[in-house]
């Protein structure tokens, strides 16, 4: 029989992996819908053109007309009861009284950044109005260029995110699952070159990776201008990378466990800190300066970390070496143990 | 067949297979001729499955020699999986294929055979080429299973337990199509744990046990070694006198079960059932049910265990 190419065993498990993958529409909700809703929802809530103003509750009324002029602030004159309850259920950021003495007396979570912002435009406001001048002339000179907003932040963090999530549920998922039905088995049973089985879901993220890091990227440049300074070639070397390294720990999680509920504790096990420490919402930076260096050999970490000084600096892959070494150790250490200590059954 | 000129396509010495505790093969030998049904009879955790996945290479033996085509597994395995043809009990394929990608998946495995088209046809699947896997039914699916084990025009064909779980009508389905490989001149190793399969498509059995082989033969010669022709299974009310029956002219064994049921393994009908009935009658024991079946393959089982087949 003439063997031609689309009989190619490689070709046959690859298109198995994509059939099985468009064949399932909730997986690709999960993989492509979603991450674009996660970024729309998060850039409309932390959107920059003009932030929304602080909501305070006072419970004097002469406090109230002193601060319902500030455009920073959004006022509502309250009873202590019900201010407390404003606070304590995320209405209030702030809640200022008037103690017998004058005294105005500050209520608020000293750990929130914008309570504390909120405090201070509420005392200027207060000390203005009872008569305080400043005695340095100040002057607001408002940075908004585009990869400095919390959407620029966060559009690099989501891609990252994805290509994690997607490499390691997709590996995951459809390994155990194979080899739950005895499908690993069964196909073991043939002639098959194993290599060709491992590899085929290589070739499957590597045909998933440009819809993975493109539609959130092209939303967010369309919807709220994140640039991609680095240029395309770029980010797809650095998304090609990250998803090789993640398809080896995916590769590793699944190596051993022979029920989808063994793979979902693995995977949420390495997952979630990575999650939190790497930076996907929020600066990494924010945790103590002892836990960085370990934070830094996290592959979630150095894959945003360098797309984020590709996309929004436009740093070049020879200064991103750092990164780029950290993926390439967690790919060749977690594929050569995947290797050795693989389930074929 | 190519290969029918190998003397034995499966010959197996002395094998042994424990797990942590259990010991599943307790040392066995047996050897399948070119172009026939061997089957390997016995109930759940008898070990068949064990050794048949010593000898697909699916699982190692402690110790022992398994010769398959002339081959052996710690030297061969490439070509000799490229000329087995294996259905394992209870693969799932995967079931967001058609039946036509999941044949033309395992053919691209194969250097020669049949085409996907035709190995569906085989199985008598051609008009569900662009169903799903998932929507097939047990029978089909199991059909399906036999069709990716032809894909590779196999030399040997291992059918573990291919019927389990079936309803009678795709049972009957599936042993017709065995009769087709049959008549086509493949070899089969097919394990089983009923006796009425092995019966109707085995040219000879091994009954296991307890990870030995405790009886092989054709199946007539099996039946034969009873020196009975015919079961009867009765059950009275209350409890009969069952001693009487052991002297009885033409009963060759009795087998109560404690509530009233008992079995009389007879070597003829027309006398001992009105023997029977008589005894019952004297002991003012009434019948409450009353069967006879031709002696079978179960019964060389119950005979020699003391256990029914699918007894838990």
């Amino acid at each position: 029989m003439n063997r031609s190419i689309e009989l190619h065993p490689f070709v046959q498990l690859t298109l198995m992996r994509v059939r099985e993958f468009i064949r399932e529409p909730e997986a690709v909700f999960w993989a492509l819908i979603f991450p674009i809703l996660l970024a729309g929802g998060l850039g409309v809530a932390f959107r920059s053109d003009s932030p929304a103003p602080v909501p305070v509750v006072v419970t004097s009324p002469e406090l109230a007309s002193t601060l319902v002029g500030d455009p920073a602030l959004d006022v509502q004159l309250a009873d202590e009861a019900r201010a407390v309850e404003a606070l304590r259920g995320g209405r209030a950021l702030l809640v200022i009284e008037q103690a017998a003495d004058g005294t105005a007396v500050f209520r608020y979570d000293e750990s929130n950044p914008e309570a504390r912002a909120a405090r201070l435009t509420a005392n200027q406001a207060l000390q203005v109005a009872a008569g305080r001048i400043d005695p340095v002339a100040v002057q607001d000179d408002l940075w908004t260029e585009t990869g400095s907003r919390y959407i620029d932040f966060l559009i690099p963090g989501l891609v990252g995110m994805g290509i994690m999530g997607n490499a390691i549920w997709g590996l995951g998922f459809s390994i155990v699952d194979s080899r739950r039905r005895k499908l690993m088995k069964r196909i073991v049973a043939t002639p098959m070159p194993k290599h060709l089985y491992l590899g085929s879901f290589l070739a499957w993220r590597l045909m998933l990776l440009p819809v993975e890091v493109g539609v959130p990227v092209i939303f967010g440049a369309i919807a709220f201008g994140v640039p991609v300074r680095g240029g395309v070639i770029d980010l797809a070397m650095i998304s090609i990378v990250g998803a090789f390294a993640f398809a080896a720990i995916g590769l590793l999680i699944a190596s051993r466990a022979r029920t989808i509920e063994a793979v979902s504790g693995l995977m949420n096990f390495v997952m979630l800190p990575m999650w939190i420490l790497s930076g996907v919402f929020f600066s990494a930076d924010r945790f103590p300066d002892a836990m960085q260096p370990l934070i830094r050999a996290l592959p979630l970490s150095a894959l945003i970390d360098a797309l984020r000084a590709s996309m929004l600096q436009g740093t070049g892959l020879v200064q991103l070496w750092p990164q780029l070494a950290v993926l390439g150790a967690w790919m060749l250490v977690a594929f050569a143990v995947a290797l050795r200590i693989f389930r074929w059954r | 067949m190519s290969d029918s000129q190998i003397a034995s396509p499966l010959r197996v010495r002395d094998l042994r297979k424990a797990y942590k505790d259990v010991v599943a093969v307790a040392g066995i030998d047996f050897e399948v001729r070119p172009g026939e049904c061997f089957g390997l009879l016995g109930p759940n955790g008898a070990g068949k499955t064990t050794t048949i996945e010593i000898c697909e290479g699916l699982t190692p033996a402690d110790s022992g020699d398994v010769e398959v085509l002339g081959l052996r597994w710690a030297t061969d395995a490439a070509e000799l999986r490229q000329r087995l043809g294996i259905q394992l009990q209870e693969t799932q394929l995967a079931e967001k294929l058609t039946t036509l990608e999941t044949l033309t998946l395992f053919r691209s495995f194969f250097r020669q055979g049949p085409s996907p088209a035709e190995a569906l046809a085989l199985v008598q699947l051609e008009e569900k080429r662009d169903a799903r896997v998932g929507a097939l039914s047990g029978g089909q699916k199991q059909r399906l299973a036999l069709a990716c084990a032809l894909v590779g025009d196999p030399a040997l064909l291992f059918l573990d337990e291919p019927t389990t779980g079936l309803d009678p009508q795709a049972r009957r389905q599936l042993w017709d199509l065995i009769e087709q490989f049959k008549r086509d001149g493949r070899t089969i190793l097919l394990t089983t744990h009923y006796m009425d399969e092995a019966q109707q498509l085995c040219e000879r059995v091994a009954i296991m046990d307890h990870g030995r082989i405790i009886a092989h033969g054709t199946p007539r010669d099996l039946i034969a070694s009873l020196g009975v022709e015919h079961v009867v299974a009765f059950s009275t009310e209350g409890h009969a006198d069952l001693q009487v029956f052991e002297t009885m002219t033409g009963v060759r064994s009795v087998r109560g079960s404690g509530d009233g049921r008992a079995e009389l393994q007879v070597s003829e009908l027309h006398t001992c059932v009105p023997a029977l009935l008589a005894e019952l009658g004297r002991q003012g024991r009434p019948l409450t049910s009353l069967t006879t079946h031709s002696a079978t393959l179960e019964d060389v089982f119950v005979s020699l265990t003391g256990r029914h087949l699918r007894d838990e």
